[in-house]
C-alpha cells in the first residue's frame, strides 16, 4: 500500500465534514434556518447562538449548515456538466485532431482571453439569474477547460502501442475511443474536475452574492455575505463566517485535488 | 501463384514532419521522412519470413503497413482471396508489439482484453467465449487464472505471450511480430522464441519475425529481408544469406554482429560512417556512402531488387521465387570481396 | 597480482516503499592495468549498480558496504573533494544513453573543456588544443566545427564518442563503461566497441565494461564476470568462462541463446522467472531455476571458489556441468 498523502487526508476529512453538513444540516444545525427570532436581532456570537445571527435574528450557524447543501450542489453541477461535454469533445478533438483542432484550438483562445467570471455574467444577463441558469452558464464556456485537459492526454494515450493493437484487432473507432483511450485519459481530468469544484464554490458564491446565482431566501453562502454587508460594521459576523466556510470548502477542494493528485503521480 | 499468401509490390510510404513558421516563409519544403521505397515482397503461405535491419530501415513501417496500421502511399498490399477464406482483411494478419508493456492496455484484465476480440468479430458463440479465453490462455501456456488480473501484475515475458494471445484470438492466418524479444531477457527470450515454433506448428500460421537482432534470424527464419533505409537490398533463404551474403550492406552487418565463437573483433569495422537521414537519403544505392566497392555508377543509378547472377542457385529460372534477389551493380564483385 | 581498482564484497542495499532490496551483495572483482573486465548479467542482475557504487554515483538512499580500493585507498570513505579527482583523473565513466549524460544547453566543446579545466592544469589555449585533440583521438571528423555543436546536433554513435572523449579529457587509468553500445544500431556498435579496444590500448587504460549481450563480452573482454541476482557467479578468462561455464546460471544462459544449434529447433530457455532481488534466497538465489540444483542450494550459499588458475565459481554444480550436455 502506498501511504496517502497528507494533503488528501486534511482536504478529506474537511470534504466529508462539509458533505455531512450538506446531507443531514438538521442533525448539525442547532435552529431552524429561516426562523426569525425579532429577541435577538444581529446578536453577537455567544452560547446560544455561535456565530451570532442576522438583522431578522435568524442563527447564521444553522444558515451556513444549511447553505452548504446548496454550495455542494454547485460544486457538482458545475463541474459534472462541463466535465461530460467536454472530455466528449476533447476525445475527439484529440482523436482526429486535423481541422477540427484548429478550430478547437480557436476557441480556447477566444475563451482563455476574456476573465471567466465575466463571461458566465454576460451569459447569465442573458439567461436571467437563478442556479439552473448559472449552471447553462457556466457549463457553455467551462467545458473548454475539460475539453483542452482531455485532447492532450488523448495526444498522448493514441500513440500508445495498445492503440495501435486495438486498432489492428478491427475495433470501431468509438469503442477504441470510449473503452480503451477514455478510461485510460480520464484520470487527470477527473482530478482537475476536484480542483475545480473549488473554483465553481467561489464562482457560484460569487454570483450569489451579485444576486445573479442562488435567490435569497435561499441559505446559500454568497448570498448571507450579501445579505451582511449592510450591517458589516455593526455586526462582522454575518457576513465573516460563511466567508470561512467558503475558504474552507475551497481549502477542502484543493487539498483533496492535490493529493489525489500526487496519489496518481500525476504531472502538474 | 506459388503459395504467396501476400504479395508486396511497389509499396512506398513517407511521413510529412512539421517544420518552423520560418522555414514555411523561406519556402522550404515539408521535411518528408522516406520510410518505404518502392518495397516489394512475397510471404508465402506458412513460411517465417525475417525481416532485419538497422533503425531508420523501415522494417517497423513496413510491418505497420502489412497489419494495416499505417495506409501505404504507392503500390499494393494484395493478400490471396483463396488464403484468405472470405476473412475481412484485418482480421488476416496480426500485430505482436515489442513493448510489452504499452501494448496492453492497463485498465482491461487480460480475459476481458481476450474475450473484447472475440465478441467484437462474434468469433464464438456468448456461451463460449469463456472456453476459447481459456483456450488462448493454455496456447501461450499461462495459467488460466491469469484472466481475471491485469497486465500490470505480470513478468515482461508474460506479458508478451498475453500479447501473442490476443493476437491469436482474431484467428489470423499471419502473425507479423516486431522485435517481440528485444526488450526481454536473454532467458526469456528463449521462451517467446519457443512458444512462436511451437503456434506456428501447431496453427499453420505464417510469421513475419522482424528484429535487428541477425543471430535471432539465423536461428528462427526460412527467409530473410535485409532493409536499408528504406529499401530491401538483398532477399535470400535463411541459409544462402548467412553462407554467402551477395549485399556489401548485408556482408558488413553479418560481420559486425558480435558473436560469442568469435574470441576477437576481425580487424577493420565491418561498414564506416554513420546512417543517412532517412530526411535526405543518398541518390543512387541508398548504401553508396558507406560502402567499401561502391563506384561512379552507384552514385546516380539506384540498383534494382534482380536475382543474382551470380548466386549459386542460377541454374534454376531467373524468376524463381526462393532466387537469391539483391540490389547492387556490383553483386558479383561483392561476392568476391565477402568474408570466408 | 598488479590491481588497479580491487573491489571487496560490495553491498548495495536500496530502502525503497516497499520494503529493502538486495541490488548488490558480497561481490569481488579486481581489475589489473590495461585489462578489460566484462560484467555480464540480465536485468535486476547488480552490473550497472555495481559499476555505480565503485564510481559512487548511487542517490544517497544507498546503503552501501564493503570497501573500493584504488591505489591504496578507499574510493567508498574518501571525502568528497578528493573523490573529485579521483572521478576525473583517474576514473573516466561513459553510460548507455549519452544524450541524458550529457548536457543538452551546452555546446559539446564546453562540456570538454569543462572536464579538462577540472582535471588538468592548461590554459584556454592549450585545453582548446587539446579538446580538438581529444575528437580526433575519438574519430569524430571536422573537430574545430564539432566543437561548437550542441549534443542534439549529434547522431546517437557520433554522442557516445563525444561522451568517450569528455571521460577521456583528464587521462584515466580506468573507464567505466555502462551499457555504452546498448542503444545503438549493430554496426555503429560494432565501430564503438573498436574504438573503446584501440583506446584501451593505445592509453594504457583498464576498463569495465557493463553488458548484457554475452556476444560483446566475447569479442572484447579479456576476463569476465557473471553476476546473477546481485551475487557475483563466476569469473575468469572470457574464452574459458563462455566456453567451458563453471557456474549453472552462465551454463544455462550460454545454452538459451540461439546460435549454433540446428536452425528452427527449440531453444533451451532458462525455466520460471528473474529473481526477486526484495526478498533474498538464504541460499543460491538461481536454485530455482537450475537443474543441476541440489537439496543445499536452496539453503545454503555457495561461495566464490578458485575452480583453475584465475577462474573461480561460486556453484555446487561446478564439476558436473560439462556432463549434462
Amino acid at each position: 500500500m502506498r501511504r496517502l498523502p497528507v494533503s488528501l487526508l486534511v482536504g478529506g476529512t474537511l470534504l466529508l465534514v462539509f458533505v455531512a453538513c450538506a446531507l443531514v444540516p438538521g442533525w448539525f444545525a442547532p435552529y431552524n434556518p429561516d426562523a426569525f427570532n425579532y429577541t435577538a436581532l444581529l446578536a453577537r456570537p455567544s452560547g446560544a447562538h455561535l456565530f451570532g445571527t442576522d438583522q431578522f435574528g435568524r442563527d447564521i450557524l444553522s444558515r451556513t449548515i444549511w447553505a452548504a447543501a446548496v454550495d455542494l450542489q454547485i460544486a457538482i453541477f458545475a463541474v459534472i456538466f462541463p466535465l461530460l461535454i467536454g472530455s466528449v469533445i476533447g476525445l475527439f478533438v484529440g482523436w482526429y485532431e486535423g481541422w477540427l483542432d484548429i478550430v478547437f484550438g480557436r476557441l480556447v483562445d477566444l475563451v482563455v482571453t476574456f476573465p471567466f467570471l465575466v463571461i458566465v455574467i454576460a451569459i447569465v444577463a442573458i439567461l436571467g439569474p437563478g442556479l439552473v441558469n448559472m449552471y447553462i452558464a457556466i457549463a457553455t464556456v467551462g467545458w473548454v477547460f475539460y475539453a483542452r485537459l482531455m485532447r492532450g492526454e488523448v495526444l498522448v494515450q493514441k500513440h500508445a502501442d495498445y492503440v495501435a493493437a486495438a486498432r489492428g484487432l478491427g475495433y470501431s473507432t468509438p469503442r477504441i475511443l470510449f473503452r480503451h483511450i477514455l478510461p485510460n485519459a480520464i484520470r487527470p481530468v477527473l482530478v482537475y474536475s476536484v480542483t475545480d469544484m473549488a473554483l465553481e464554490i467561489l464562482l457560484g458564491s460569487s454570483l450569489g452574492y451579485l444576486g445573479l446565482g442562488a435567490q435569497p431566501p435561499t441559505a446559500e453562502w454568497g448570498v448571507l455575505i450579501a445579505d451582511g454587508k449592510n450591517f458589516f460594521t455593526q455586526a462582522p459576523w454575518t457576513s465573516l463566517f460563511p466567508g470561512i466556510a467558503i475558504v474552507l470548502a475551497g481549502l477542502a477542494f484543493s487539498l483533496t485535488g492535490d493529493g489525489l493528485a500526487s496519489l496518481f503521480e500525476l504531472r502538474r | 501463384m506459388s503459395g504467396d499468401i501476400l504479395s508486396v509490390a511497389g509499396v512506398s510510404k513517407h511521413f510529412v514532419g512539421r517544420r518552423g513558421v520560418l522555414d514555411a516563409l523561406r519556402g522550404r519544403p515539408m521535411p518528408v521522412v522516406h520510410a518505404l521505397e518502392d518495397v516489394s515482397l512475397a510471404i508465402r503461405r506458412g513460411e517465417t519470413l525475417g525481416i532485419v535491419g538497422e533503425s531508420g530501415c523501415g522494417k517497423s513501417t513496413l510491418a505497420r503497413c502489412l497489419v494495416g496500421l499505417h495506409q501505404p502511399d504507392a503500390g499494393s498490399i494484395a493478400w490471396d482471396p483463396a488464403a484468405l477464406g472470405g476473412r475481412p482483411r484485418f482480421r488476416a494478419s496480426q500485430m505482436v508489439f515489442q513493448d510489452p508493456f504499452g501494448s496492453l492496455n492497463p485498465r482491461l484484465t487480460v480475459g476481458s482484453a481476450l474475450a473484447e476480440v472475440v465478441g467484437v468479430h462474434r468469433l464464438r458463440p456468448k456461451s463460449e467465449i469463456g472456453a476459447r479465453v481459456r483456450e488462448l490462455l493454455e496456447q501461450v501456456h499461462l495459467p488460466a487464472d491469469a484472466a481475471q488480473r491485469y497486465p500490470h501484475e505480470f513478468s515482461g515475458g508474460q506479458r508478451q505471450r498475453i500479447g501473442i494471445a490476443r493476437a491469436l484470438a482474431a484467428e489470423p492466418l499471419m502473425l507479423i511480430a516486431d522485435e517481440p524479444v528485444s526488450a526481454l531477457d536473454v532467458s526469456v527470450q528463449a521462451q517467446i522464441v519457443n512458444l512462436f515454433l511451437e503456434l506456428q506448428e501447431r496453427l499453420a500460421l505464417t510469421l513475419v519475425f522482424i528484429t535487428h537482432d541477425l543471430r535471432l534470424v539465423r536461428h528462427l527464419t526460412e527467409r530473410v529481408a535485409v532493409m536499408y533505409l528504406g529499401r530491401v537490398v538483398e532477399v535470400a533463404e535463411t541459409q544462402a544469406l548467412f553462407a554467402d551474403p551477395r549485399h556489401p550492406y548485408t556482408q558488413g552487418l553479418l560481420k559486425a554482429v558480435p558473436t560469442i565463437a568469435q574470441a576477437t573483433r576481425p580487424a577493420g569495422p565491418a561498414i564506416t560512417g554513420e546512417l543517412p537521414s532517412p530526411l535526405a537519403p543518398p541518390p543512387g544505392c541508398a548504401f553508396h556512402p558507406r560502402c567499401p566497392i561502391a563506384v561512379a555508377r552507384c552514385r546516380t543509378e539506384r540498383p534494382a531488387l534482380l536475382p543474382d547472377p551470380a548466386a549459386p542457385g542460377l541454374a534454376r529460372e531467373r524468376s524463381a521465387p526462393d532466387a537469391h534477389r539483391v540490389a547492387c551493380h556490383l553483386a558479383p564483385q561483392a561476392a568476391a570481396t565477402a568474408p570466408a | 597480482m598488479n590491481e588497479l581498482l580491487r573491489v571487496e564484497q560490495l553491498g548495495v542495499v536500496f530502502h525503497a516503499a516497499r520494503g529493502r532490496v538486495y541490488a548488490v551483495d558480497g561481490v569481488d572483482l579486481a581489475i589489473a592495468p590495461g585489462e578489460v573486465l566484462g560484467l555480464v548479467g540480465e536485468s535486476g542482475s547488480g552490473k550497472s549498480v555495481t559499476l555505480r557504487a565503485i564510481a559512487r554515483l548511487l542517490h544517497e538512499e544507498a546503503h552501501i558496504t564493503g570497501r573500493v580500493l584504488w591505489q591504496g585507498r578507499d574510493l567508498l570513505t574518501l571525502p568528497a573533494r578528493a573523490l573529485e579527482q579521483v572521478r576525473g583523473a583517474g576514473i573516466g565513466t561513459i553510460f548507455q544513453e549519452p544524450m541524458a549524460a550529457l548536457n543538452p544547453v551546452l555546446s559539446i566543446g564546453l562540456q570538454i573543456d569543462e572536464s579538462l579545466r577540472a582535471h588538468t592544469g592548461l590554459d584556454a589555449a592549450g585545453r582548446r588544443a587539446r579538446a580538438r585533440e581529444l575528437l580526433d583521438l575519438v574519430g569524430i571528423a571536422d573537430a574545430a566545427s564539432r566543437l561548437r555543436q550542441y549534443p542534439h546536433e549529434f547522431s546517437g554513435g557520433m554522442r557516445q564518442r563525444a561522451m568517450i572523449a569528455i571521460a577521456l579529457a583528464a587521462n584515466p587509468k580506468l573507464l567505466l563503461a555502462d551499457e555504452p553500445t546498448t542503444a545503438l544500431d549493430v554496426t555503429i556498435q560494432d565501430q564503438i566497441l573498436r574504438l573503446l579496444l584501440r583506446l584501451v590500448s593505445e592509453l594504457s587504460m583498464a576498463m569495465l565494461l557493463v553488458t548484457h549481450d554475452l556476444g560483446v563480452v566475447a569479442s572484447t573482454c579479456d576476463r569476465v564476470a557473471v553476476m546473477y541476482a546481485g551475487r557475483l557467479c563466476e569469473t575468469g578468462p572470457t574464452a574459458q568462462v563462455l566456453h567451458a561455464p563453471r557456474h549453472a546460471y552462465t551454463d544455462a544462459l550460454l545454452r538459451a541463446l540461439p546460435g549454433e544449434g540446428a536452425a528452427r529447433a527449440r531453444l533451451q530457455p532458462i525455466p520460471g522467472m528473474p529473481p526477486r532481488i526484495d526478498h533474498p534466497s538464504p541460499g543460491c538465489p538461481f536454485a530455482p531455476r537450475c537443474t543441476h540444483a541440489e537439496p543445499r542450494c536452496d539453503r545454503e550459499r555457495p561461495a566464490m571458489q578458485d575452480v583453475a588458475p584465475g577462474r573461480a565459481s561460486a556453484c555446487f554444480a561446478q564439476d558436473r556441468l560439462g556432463v549434462a550436455a
